[in-house]
């Protein structure tokens, strides 16, 4: 998986639910979803059901609980399709 | 559990209670009826000698039936927890207007049920049988 394309795939995701527009510009891998991006709770479920749609994965209540940033979404996105291999 | 229990564990009541009567429900979608009363408070001011029902309020009862009594339905498992309730979007377009003492039914189908929170797809229909609005509405549905 390519660091730089998962990180501008996520940020596509992400774009119609942030409330902060700097934070979304500056995105890195330690951007916080709900902090940073100001994503409400609600919001974080599109989040997440979109990723499941675009990678083609199922995300379980323990990895939504710790998909806070960037780098824990990308991590759980890796964990997911190597465990569907 | 009953659809009148269901109506039982709504968390509202009279002037703000919109549900008459569920018709039927199940883990995929609920439809439920209201009438609404020539004497409810706001068709005093919305308008002026030309009551007509405002769209806030058919928003309301969308939500009540269609997410709120599926939601509480969805959650049947928690029996004795009362569910915690929050409206998170909405997304609706208003067709026909609707007049004190109309009787509409909603009709309410699931999109998801993810994670606590539950968006349906939803229209309500008038005694003719015309939709009268229809879009998605949202909530965060958890028992307490």
């Amino acid at each position: 998986m390519n660091k730089e394309q998962t990180i501008e795939e996520l940020k596509n995701i992400v774009k119609p639910y942030i409330q902060n527009q700097e934070a979304f510009d500056s995105l890195t891998e330690n951007t916080d979803f709900i902090n940073d991006l100001k994503i409400n709770s609600a919001s974080l479920v599109d989040v997440i059901l979109d990723i499941e749609e675009k990678y083609d994965i199922v995300i379980d209540n323990e990895a939504m609980e710790r998909m806070l940033n960037v780098k824990a979404a990308m991590e759980i996105i890796e964990t997911k399709l190597s465990e569907k291999n | 559990m009953t659809n009148q229990e269901i109506i039982s564990k709504l968390p509202y009541s009279k002037p703000f209670l919109f549900v008459d009567e569920i018709l039927k429900i199940n883990e995929n979608g609920v439809e439920g009826t209201y009438t609404f009363d020539e004497n409810l408070d706001f068709y005093k001011g919305h308008f002026k000698d030309n009551p007509v029902t405002p769209g806030i309020i058919l928003t309301e009862v969308m939500a009540q039936i269609g997410l709120v009594c599926l939601g509480i339905f969805l959650l049947d498992n928690s029996l004795n927890k009362n569910p915690s309730i929050a409206l998170t979007s909405t997304a609706i377009e208003f067709l026909k207007p609707v007049f004190p003492n109309e009787k509409v039914t909603v009709i309410s189908e699931k999109v998801y049920f993810r994670f606590g929170k539950l968006k349906c797809k939803v229209i309500m229909k008038n005694e003719k049988g015309d939709v009268v609005c229809t879009g998605k509405i949202a909530g965060m549905v958890i028992s307490k």
